[in-house]
């Protein structure tokens, strides 16, 4: 039964990663070196780029899940990737904004619309239909499965945002970080870079467990198990 | 130490910056952990709610059938 184990591996997720979040906030704030060009503004990378990593993972993970749901009409497909679009889309604003703050000062604007930062507010807003076309059905399953299709279709922008960076010629800087070969940024910077980014991994299947509990609750009220639950909660 | 600690505050004239992204990042995902626990909540309690209308609506056609017998 999928409710027990969520409800297993959530409290240990969570503690994981926040114990993750502070060692690399530690690494990032107080132990990294100030950037040469950058000052101590580019400590906002630490979350700024695991944020916009988890923003893509994210999107893949809510559209595998709705490509099974649409093939194989599973019902923990469809909730999986019902769940994953509110935090896909918490992690979308936090890029945005973390993004717009260090811009604020390193390129002399908050915004400009070049190719990286267009694309990923269009990420946005792909999450955002997904979410509204979803809660627009009053049958739960047959929301998620049309909010699904969007979800399948809206998979063509995931590398777009991934090599919008290569593709054109952008204000945003290109990757430093490179899994073939050596990255271009000082390992003093890149280890809390990857522990924050395990964190937020961790993170989002802790709160991706605590909304599908949620949501399997709610479809299967009518069932037993649930009835159980309700009750064995009012004597707690 | 204080006044490492004021340097560190500061972030070398970039706290304006820095201290909003972290502030964002954690109040995003408070609210996002948040959200789900009530509805769970909410959920639950709706649904003792059906359960003891129901309770109460089978009591009372029990005793009614009881009666006519």
């Amino acid at each position: 039964m999928f409710y027990r184990f969520a409800g297993t591996l959530r409290p240990w997720a969570i503690a994981l990663a926040l114990l993750l979040g502070i060692v690399a906030m530690y690494g990032g704030l107080v132990l990294a070196p100030p950037d040469y060009q950058q000052g101590n503004d580019y400590r906002i990378i630490f979350i700024h780029v695991p944020s916009a990593w988890m923003s893509l993972f994210i999107y893949a993970i809510m559209g595998i899940a709705a490509f099974i749901a649409l093939v194989w009409r599973i019902k923990l497909a469809e909730v999986v990737a019902m769940a994953s679009a509110p935090i896909g889309a918490a992690f979308t604003f936090i890029t945005l904004v973390t993004g717009s703050l260090w811009g604020a000062r390193m390129w002399g604007t908050w915004w400009t619309w070049d190719a990286r930062l267009t694309s990923e507010l269009v990420l946005l807003f792909l999450y955002l239909g997904v979410i509204a076309l979803y809660h627009s059905f009053e049958d739960r399953r047959q929301g998620a499965r049309t909010a699904g299709f969007l979800a399948l279709i809206g998979i063509v922008n995931v590398p777009i945002v991934h090599f919008s960076v290569n593709w054109w010629n952008t204000l945003h800087q290109g990757s430093t970080i490179r899994l073939l070969g050596p990255s271009t940024i000082a390992s003093s910077m890149l280890w809390p870079l990857l522990t924050m980014m395990a964190a937020t991994k961790l993170y989002y299947f802790a709160s991706l467990f605590g909304r599908v509990r949620a949501d399997l609750l709610a479809l299967e009220s009518g069932k037993d198990w649930v009835r159980q639950i309700a009750e064995n909660e009012v004597r707690r | 130490m204080s006044g490492s600690l004021q340097s560190f505050l500061a972030m070398g004239g970039y706290a304006a910056y820095v201290w909003p992204a972290y502030g964002v990042f954690f109040a995003v995902l408070l609210i996002d952990w948040l959200a789900p626990q009530f509805r769970r909540r909410r959920l639950l309690r709706d649904l003792r709610g059906r359960m003891a209308r129901q309770d109460a609506r089978k009591e009372r056609t029990g005793r009614k059938s009881t009666a006519s017998t």
